[in-house]
Parts: C-alpha cells; structure tokens; sequence
C-alpha cells in the first residue's frame, strides 16, 4: 500500500473502570488508515470495537500507545488539545445520526463549521455544497423531524464531511436503516474514501456493507485478530444501482 | 450560531421557558418595587433638605433628623451664629411633631414645619393650589394633596386643629411627602409657636446662609467653637445622618434591601434551575457539539447566551409591569421611584442574575464525556 498513512494508532492499551471492576478492553492495537480507503471495523459485541474508535477520533485517551494523525500525536493532550485535534482532522457519523434537532439540516452542518471558527459566509457556501454532494440539495431548510432515517444520515455525513477532515470515523452507520439506505450511505462513504486525501473507516456488524470495504480488519477480545482486502470489491459496488435505489427509496 | 441555537434551544420547550421566564419577571418586578421604595423613600427623607437654601445646618447636639430636632435652640445662639464672620443670614425653622384633629373627628400626627419663606430659607415648593404667601394669612397652613384624605379635609378653606389651635387650608403642594407617615404642614414661624406653646423665639434648626466667597469650613469651625451645646453640619453630612436615622437606625433601609436580595435570591435559584434542566435535557446535543470538536468556551459560550436572551425577555417584561407598578404608586403616600440609574442597574443584576444561575449548567456541562455521543 503506497498511498499517504493519515491515521497511525500504535500498540494501544485502554483499561476501562477501576479497581476489581477493572477492564483491559485493548490489549495492544496497531492499525494505520491510507487515505483513499474505506476501512471496515467488525467484530463481535464487547471486542472493543467502540473503544478504538473513540480512541482513534480522539475523544478518549489511551492508557498506552499513541495515535498519530497527519503527523499529529494525541500524547500528552488534554481535553481541550484533544477538541483541537478532532476539530481539525477528523469528521465523525454516528449510529444515532446525532443531529440537533431544533436546527434544520443547513444549520447542522453549519454548526460542524462554526464550532472550527469559520466565517458565517463560508460556512453557509461550504455547508448548501456539502449538502448538494450528498443529494440534499433540495433538503436544506428541513428540520430532522421532517427527514427520513437515511436523510438524516446523509446530513451526518454532510456535516463529517464538511470540515475537510482527513479521517473519517463512522460507527455503525447503517444500523439505524434498512437496506436500501443503508447501502445508499455505504455508497456514500465508498465514494468519500475515494478521495486521496481522506480515509474512512467505519465499525459495523452489517455484513451488507462488506462489498463497499477496501479493507475489513477485525477484532476480537481487544485485539486486531485479522486483516483482508476482498479483491475487486470497488467493482461489485459499481454492480449495485444504489444511486436510483436511493432516490426512488426517499 | 452560538446564539442560533442558544435561541433554537431556549424556545424549544416552551413551558420551561415560560417559567423561566416567570422567575426573571417576578425577581425583577421584586427588586423594582424594593429598591424604586428605597429610592422613593430616600427623596422623601432628604426633599426638605434638598429644596433648603442654606449651606450650613445648626442643630441641637445629637439632632437625629429634620424630624426630630431635638431640644430647642434659643435667640443667644442666633445672635452669636449671626455675629460669626462670613455669615449672612441665620435662618430659624420650626419642625415637630404635632397631633393634627381633623375637622370631621379623630385625629393623626403631623409633622409642623414652621418657616417664613421671605427668608429665603425654606418655603414649600411645588404649590398648586393657593400660593406660598398664604401661609401669612391668618391661621394659613397649606398641606401636600396626597393627604388630604388622611388629614380629613377636601378644599382650601377646610379647617382643622393642631394641638389646641385652630388651622384654615390655605393652599396645597404635590409631592412633598413624608417618609414617616406624618403630613408635613407648613406654616409661619410664629403660628408655629403658638401652635406648639413653645416659649420665646425658639428654633428647632438655624439655617445659616453665607457670604460670597466664604469658606464653608473656616465658618464651620468659627460657629463650632462659638456655640457650644451644638452641632453645626453641612448639608450634605445632614442629609446624611437623617437618611442613616430613618433608613438604617429604624431597620425600613434594611428591609427594603433584604427584600430585594430575597428578589433576586429567587430569581436565581428559578433561572439556575430551569437553564439547568434544559442544559441536561440537551446534554446529548452537547457532548455531540463536544465530539465534533467544539472547544468547552463553545459550549459554555451557548449556556451563556441562552442565560442572556433569557435575561433580556424577563427584563423587558418584568420592566414593563414594574412601570405600572411605579405608575400606580404615584398617587400613594409611599411613592415608588424608577430612575434611568436603577433601570440600568436591575438590566445589569439581571444578567449578573442569569449568569450566576448558568454556572450549575456550566459545571454539568464541563463534565460532559464526549464519548456518550456512541452510547446512544
């Protein structure tokens, strides 16, 4: 693999609790994301999937190891260096899309912008375009409440994406759907992940997504226990019409 | 988009907001009418003194008030006031408490204030009935229009009785109140006396006016050390210890001041307990804006402005009903005063109000795991 490594994670340790109640829930993990790939994350419940995750976007801090990102160490930051770092590098999508929902779909990912400290004008330009690039162009004033569940992801990934962040961490993001949105939003991802500057990496249990993968690594019991790249998969992706399925869907 | 979604998230839920909003409204309506009494009473205590035309005040030693004057000052002590250089005129006043009779029965104490106002010293002001040259007819008194229900009489030519002389209405003022509840009636020095059986040309206060150009403080000293038994203040420190002695000595200061802190006591506890649910209600949104990348300034920067638009709305309300309430006082014995300087300063305590109620949000919310976001 020869393409730029945005994300370096080295032999990560993560105790959960305290005390007898005590958890190693990583027990040594090393993983490193290429821009231009869509990386799965599989494993079964309680292999530690989550918690790498957290730990790859920053928001929590490992007990051993280190996370590079861009050139970036998390070592030694606090909470509030720990923002920084996710502010500037990374876009995250979550199971639950996590959207406010007393703003509509501009201002959400407005938001994302706003919080990196980015002009009002920019911002609104930067966000009606990240919109349009996941097909929400006609979509822009409407609340939550208004969108559909593949809808509101899309806003999600609008809003990851938005910051032109240089990993993109995704968990679960097609467990909340059904099948024709779910593959809508892999769809989406694959095609972020084509950019070569960014890489993807999402956790899922949904197999439907495999065909999107460039990578699956799996864990099990804290540690990575095995790594594929499926041959071809790109090329059975473009076999799924997922674009006229999803606009006929929504 | 701070104030976006501070806006987004304080009308979201509008009974919270409601009562919110209600608490500003009842903290601010509280602290006006406790402080506007203040105020109010304030002027009532120093109007006489304020509306004298004298730089410097002789009394009897230990003098409380303009009310309670004490023992009386006799002619001797004028004559050697009016001897001490820089002086130019020594103007003797007459205030006490006397029993007013009503001319319908019963009776209500008053307060005689005994003054000829061609010495220039102190006259009633604010005359709109009659005139204060009236005062010189015989038996004349004139009185403030907002007693006249309490002094039993409706028009000039009513007649009463203090103590055991009678007394015609020759005139009324508007807005010369009493902070003691007791109707100051104005009449001549001399019908004073008479009215109140006092022996001799004696005084309760001596106005002392001075020449161009005197120093107040080289007369003061020179009239200290002339008259004994006596004390010898200049207006300001007068005003100042009756405002001490009627506002602080009697405990109404302190009242009014505790009701007010018991106002905004209220008023934060209301505010800090609704911005604090609302933050914990909207503790997902937080810790996703935290996950995003927000720095806790962002977030503390939103808790902030939702405590201020709240401030802001409970202000203009809580202004608008304390107006009517000032406005309605107007006519009372107990005025209730609002100035640009206290409208100023409850905007100011309602935002210092509304921030100290945010900190239990922002504590919460500082607390925030940023990974909740994957827990949902």
């Amino acid at each position: 693999m020869s393409s730029k490594i945005v994300l370096q994670a080295r032999n990560i340790v993560k105790d959960l609790g305290q005390g007898a109640g005590k958890v190693r829930a990583l027990k040594g993990v090393s993983l490193t994301l290429h821009a231009g790939e869509l990386t799965l994350l599989m494993g079964p419940s309680g292999s530690g999937k989550t918690t790498l995750l957290s730990i790859l976007g920053c928001i929590l801090a490992p007990t051993e190891g280190e996370v590079i990102i861009d050139g970036r160490s998390m070592k030694g930051l606090g909470p509030e260096g720990l923002a920084a770092l996710r502010r500037e590098h990374i876009g995250f999508i979550f199971q639950s899309y996590n959207l406010f929902p007393t703003l509509n779909a501009m201002e959400n990912v407005r938001l994302a912008l706003d919080v990196r400290g980015m002009s009002a004008q920019e911002a609104q330009v930067r966000a009606e375009q990240a919109l349009r690039d996941v097909g929400l162009g006609h979509r822009l004033r409407n609340y939550p409440r208004n969108l559909s569940g593949g809808e509101q992801q899309r806003v999600a990934v609008a809003r990851a994406l938005a910051g032109a962040p240089s990993v993109i961490l995704a968990d679960e993001p097609t467990a909340a759907l059904d099948s024709e949105n779910g593959q809508a939003v892999m769809q989406l991802l694959s095609e972020i992940a084509k950019d070569k500057s960014r890489a993807v990496l999402a956790v899922t249990h949904d197999s439907r997504t495999l065909p999107f993968a460039d990578r699956i690594v799996t864990i099990e019991d804290g540690l990575i226990v095995g790594e594929k790249r499926p041959s071809g998969a790109r090329e059975n992706i473009s076999k799924i019409d997922v674009t006229r399925k999803r606009k006929a869907h929504v | 988009m701070i104030l976006t979604l501070a806006m987004r998230n304080l009308f979201h839920d509008r009974i919270r907001l409601i009562v919110t909003l209600v608490g500003i409204l009842f903290s601010i309506v509280l602290v006006a009418v406790q402080l506007g009494l203040y105020l109010g009473a304030k002027r009532m205590i120093v109007d006489m003194i304020d509306n004298s035309n004298g730089q410097l005040w002789i009394t009897t030693y230990g003098a409380k008030s303009f009310e309670e004057g004490g023992i009386l000052l006799t002619p001797r002590e004028r004559h050697a006031a009016l001897s001490t250089p820089g002086v130019k005129a020594v103007v003797p006043l007459i205030v006490m408490f006397a029993e007013w009779r009503k001319p319908g029965g019963g009776s209500t104490n008053s307060v005689l204030v005994g003054t000829d106002p061609e010495d220039g010293g102190l006259a009633p002001w604010n005359v709109v009935e009659g005139s204060a040259e009236a005062m010189s007819a015989p038996d004349a008194v004139l009185v403030d229009k907002s007693y006249m229900q309490d002094l039993g009489v409706t028009a000039i030519g009513d007649t009463a009785q203090i103590e055991q002389g009678r007394v015609r209405i020759r005139g009324f003022t508007d807005g010369i109140r009493s902070f003691t509840m007791a109707p100051y009636i104005f009449t001549t020095l001399k019908r004073a006396r008479s009215l109140l059986g006092m022996p001799g040309e004696n005084s309760s206060f001596f106005l002392v006016q001075l020449q161009d150009g005197a120093d107040p403080e080289i007369v003061r000293a020179d009239l200290k050390s002339r008259i004994s038994g006596t004390e010898v203040l200049s207006k300001a420190e007068f005003r100042e210890r009756s405002l001490d002695q009627w506002l602080f000595s009697t405990g109404a200061g302190v009242a009014l001041i505790g009701g007010a802190i018991l106002g905004l006591i209220v008023g934060v506890v209301i505010v800090a307990q609704t911005l604090y649910s609302s933050t914990k209600d909207h503790l997902n949104e937080f810790a996703t804006l935290r996950a995003l990348g927000s720095s806790s300034g962002y977030i503390i920067k939103v808790i902030l402005a939702q405590a201020a638009l709240s401030a802001i709305i409970g202000y203009i309300l809580g202004m608008a009903i304390a107006m009517v309430v000032v406005a309605f006082s107007g006519q009372t014995a107990l005025p209730i005063l609002m100035t640009p300087a206290l409208a100023l300063f409850l905007f100011a305590i309602t935002l210092g109000m509304c921030a100290i109620s945010a900190v239990s949000a922002i504590v919460k919310v500082t607390k925030i795991d940023p990974a909740m976001v994957f827990s949902r």
